[in-house]
């Protein structure tokens, strides 16, 4: 057990030095949690797309569901994950237990009603201006909703973000169907659990930055993207 | 061109597709919101050429009375028949113009290209439609950053690029100076010479004596008149519009 100073002196020459066991893992959660954003986007948008533009029975309790599980907790996806990808469970056969698809498709699910509940509020708003004008063009509604998502892309940008915020940061659902395996499905979050209860702080310090420095850098990139948009009224 | 040449060219375009969408006949006409009626038996008919000013004090109901025409409300009783079509048969062959313009969030030419593409109509005229309101200049600008006056200039040329048989307008040039207003009252006119039948709701005394045909005129949600307006404007027969024409407030 390393003190705060050390370690921190530790995990900046860490990061500083390329270390390759810490590339790895950075790489893994990258390419997990951006892929399950990936799919969230592909499946929650044109949910929320076809909820904000629909007007059916029900709608008021369709709502109430999507924004309840927002909330939904890592570990209960990763359970709920775990029980149908073990060996015994109903899609054991593929054996995707314990592999970076099987966080891919915790984080999915973990994710997608965030990007659906959102993206809903986005376009709703923007639907609010532009229904009596696309009413009058006679639109259909597959190009009411293309419009109203190419149209929201500025903001609907911010949702992806939140979701994959979400994804990268959380640890509950990647533990359990991910198993943390050395070079196989460790990423950043359960790697800095595994290292902080072994008293590695150095390592636990070091990926915890580079997180940081990722939630940063990508909140920033699309802030400043944000901007511009806004310069031209786009958003 | 004269009416004549109007109504031949109407003609054509009627012998080319579907059954013309003039005349039009409205009878009995109510809206009722609860309580309320804001519209109480309307009865009209409107011949298949020229330019139709609705006009009235706020709250006559003039902007409802378009958006029934065009298809966009449902009246709570009456019928509107545009050549025995339903209003809402009758929307896609006809164009709104919105008293503020809802513009998308994208350049000029990307809003003219969406309505194009949605209707499945050749781009290749594009260009020359921006030309003909002035916004060749600005095509790749964004839409949303163009002053009042263009933006009601980019919205009239959207409606125009459906190529509509009927232009509504609902008070586009309020709130415009006079440049922007005589800019889009000379578009509106090409379009009406080329046998677009306009209907169009303003408030403005001067631009209904230059463009009307005929004046409808509303009040507390009745046609108080309906006449050629060589008749409304030197002798309106209702007292309401005889106020309204002299500035006097009409509730």
């Amino acid at each position: 057990m390393q003190s705060i100073g050390e370690a921190f002196g530790l995990a900046i020459a860490l990061v500083l030095s390329g270390d390759a066991d810490l590339i790895e893992i950075v790489l893994l959660s990258l390419r997990v949690s951006l892929t399950a954003t990936a799919l969230a986007c592909v499946i929650g948008l044109p949910i929320g797309a076809l909820v904000a533009i629909g007007r059916f029975w029900g709608r008021s309790a369709v709502l109430i569901v999507m924004n309840a599980l927002m909330g939904l907790p890592p570990v209960v996806v990763g359970l709920l994950v775990y029980l149908y990808l073990s060996r015994s469970g109903p899609l054991g056969f593929l054996g995707l237990l314990y592999t970076p698809t099987a966080m891919i498709i915790a984080q999915t699910i973990l994710i997608t009603p965030i990007v659906a509940a959102l993206s809903r509020q986005v376009l709703e708003d923007l639907h609010a201006e532009y229904a009596e004008q696309f009413r009058s063009l006679c639109l259909t509604r597959l190009q009411t909703i293309q419009a109203l998502l190419w149209d929201a892309r500025y903001s609907l940008l911010t949702v992806g973000l939140a979701g994959f915020g979400r994804a990268v940061a959380e640890v509950g659902a990647v533990i359990i169907v991910g198993g943390n395996i050395d070079h196989l499905t460790r990423v950043m979050t359960t790697a800095i659990a595994l290292e902080t209860s072994k008293g590695d702080l150095a390592l636990a310090l070091a990926l915890g930055i580079v997180l940081l420095v990722i939630a940063l850098g990508v909140n920033a990139a699309v802030q400043s993207v944000r901007m511009t948009a806004a310069r031209q009224a786009y958003v | 061109m004269s009416d004549a040449t109007a109504l031949m060219h109407l003609q054509t375009r009627a012998a080319t597709g579907h059954a013309p969408l003039l005349p039009l006949k409205v009878r009995d006409l109510v809206l009722r919101f609860g309580e309320a009626t804001v519209l109480d038996g309307l009865n009209l008919d409107l011949g298949p050429t020229g330019c139709t000013m609705i006009m009235g004090p706020n709250g006559s109901g003039k902007s409802l009375l378009l958006k029934l025409l065009h298809g966009l409300m449902q009246p709570s009783s009456g019928r509107i028949e545009w050549g025995g079509d339903a209003p809402e048969q009758a929307t896609a062959r006809q164009a709104l113009v919105f008293q503020k313009p809802v513009l998308l969030r994208r350049s000029v030419a990307a809003n003219i290209d969406f309505v194009l593409k949605a209707r499945a109509k050749d781009t290749g005229g594009l260009d020359a439609l921006l030309e003909h309101v002035g916004l060749a200049h600005k095509a790749r600008q964004p839409a949303r950053l163009l002053s009042g006056g263009e933006a009601q200039r980019l919205a009239l040329a959207r409606a125009l690029a459906t190529d509509p048989e009927v232009l509504f307008l609902d008070e586009p040039t309020a709130s415009l100076d006079p440049a922007s207003v005589l800019a889009i009252e000379e578009i509106v006119n090409e379009a009406r010479a080329r046998g677009v039948r306009i209907i169009f709701v303003t408030h403005d005394i001067g631009q209904a004596r230059r463009m009307a045909d005929d004046v409808v005129f509303l009040h507390r949600g009745r046609i108080a008149e309906h006449c050629a307006a060589a008749e409304f404007f030197p002798e309106p027969r209702s007292a309401a519009a005889r106020d309204y024409l002299n500035g006097r407030i009409v509730v």
